[in-house]
């Protein structure tokens, strides 16, 4: 495994939110005073936690979240593009997890059951404007549709195993996961 | 009865005639994994994970069903069975519908165990999503046929030790389904004692307590040893 220096500069580090309800980003949040270690040795790509709004080249990318739609799916491309080292963050982007519970159902029938059946239901069934991204048929793992470096298990991934695999990639060393790879 | 002595992993050990590889690997401290094995009722063979290479055969052999043999020359940890453990696990993670992160047995489960220890760290096949049924009919326990791995030992606990049958298989390959007597709902079979020992043989969260809620499910099988020795050497020891 090389050492992630570029060219001199510090490595940087993005995360992207796919189909997942962000509980591995708080997560990564829960490094608590380890972030001020992390922070002095990457710099800080897009990430939802800078609210950021365009996906710059990077070193390494975490991705929490299954593909669940058209706009992640054209998301998780451009990462892989834009990627060297690309991490499936936690058991949504693994394995699909809760996120792909409705692959039981047909899209139809899960659109139904939340914007028409519901008592809760407001404004009825998103259309076609392209505002909402269209659901996919089947929601998906990171690995059925890009290449990926490294599976970090969990729902959600320790912030011990977080930790762990981000300073080994930085420092060039296999990542010590012992007791960390598992799913759930 | 006669003495054996083979080798496996290097180690001479002996096993007297009768006795299984797999039981003689264990009672030697080699541990090889397996998920439709437990200590008290008949072995068969379902799970394939506790196969082992046996020098001169090209065919691998479940060791839970293979019988010791003088000079035999066994092999439990080699690149190939790794591989086909791992396998066998991803196969049982697609097959059926595993979401750990919200399971009774989350934890606790020994599938979720073998996929770390094994290292399966994601699955290589598509998963199926099939539609199963869940079964809460019965007044105390459930069952929810998306965990089940069909190692069938509650079928063998249920038969051999409390002496019900209630429970079977259904159907072949995927189509296999756990049926209570002749398919009934849970709660409604006249053979169920309603004792719980397929609940606590259960590897994962597919036989479980009502009432349980994520990772809240835990097995116990004590109790199969105590009945077990019980029987076999007239001493209600635990």
């Amino acid at each position: 495994m090389d050492p992630l220096t570029t060219g001199g500069s510090r490595p940087r580090l993005a995360t992207v939110w796919l189909g997942g309800c962000s509980g591995c980003h708080m997560s990564f949040l829960d490094m608590d005073e380890r972030l001020l270690d992390l922070a002095a040795r990457v710099e800080i790509g897009a990430t939802p936690l800078t609210d950021y709004k365009s996906f710059a080249p990077v070193d390494v990318t975490l991705v929490e979240g299954a593909v669940a739609n058209e706009e992640h799916l054209e998301q998780i491309r451009h990462v892989r593009r834009n990627t060297r080292v690309l991490i499936a963050f936690g058991d949504c982007a693994v394995t699909g997890n809760v996120t792909a519970l409705r692959n039981l159902f047909a899209v139809d029938d899960v659109l139904d059951r939340a914007y028409r059946q519901t008592s809760a239901v407001v404004v009825g069934m998103p259309g076609g404007d392209g505002i909402v991204p269209r659901l996919l048929d089947r929601v998906r793992p990171l690995h059925e549709l890009v290449k990926v470096d490294y599976h970090l298990q969990g729902c959600p991934p320790s912030a011990d195993a977080i930790f762990e695999l981000l300073t080994a990639l930085l420092d060039g060393r296999l990542a010590d996961l012992r007791g960390e790879r598992r799913f759930g | 009865m006669s003495v054996n002595t083979l080798s496996i992993d290097g180690k001479m050990v002996t096993g007297t005639t009768g006795e299984t590889v797999f039981d003689v690997a264990w009672n030697n401290g080699v541990r090889i994994p397996r998920l439709c094995h437990v200590g008290g009722v008949s072995d068969v063979g379902a799970c394939r994970l506790c196969l082992v290479e046996v020098e001169g055969q090209s065919r691998l052999v479940a060791s839970c069903r293979t019988a010791v043999q003088e000079g035999m020359v066994v092999r439990t940890d080699t690149p190939r069975l790794q591989a086909h453990r791992r396998l066998i696990v991803e196969l049982l993670f697609a097959e059926r519908n595993h979401v750990c992160a919200v399971c009774v047995q989350n934890g606790n489960c020994e599938l979720q165990d073998l996929a770390a220890s094994l290292g399966v760290d994601h699955v290589r096949l598509r998963y199926r999503y099939p539609k199963l049924p869940v079964d809460t009919s019965h007044e105390r326990f459930g069952i929810d046929h998306n965990r089940c791995v069909l190692c069938t030992r509650c079928i063998r606990v249920c038969d051999e030790v409390e002496g019900a049958h209630t429970w079977d298989l259904r159907g072949r390959g995927t189509h296999a389904l756990l049926i209570a007597d002749f398919g009934d709902p849970w709660g409604q079979s006249e053979s169920c004692t309603s004792c719980g020992k397929c609940v606590q043989v259960c590897p994962t969260g597919a036989l479980f307590t009502k009432g349980k809620s994520v990772a809240e499910m835990q097995k116990d099988r004590r109790f199969l040893k105590y009945i077990v020795t019980a029987r076999e050497k007239h001493e209600w020891i635990r």
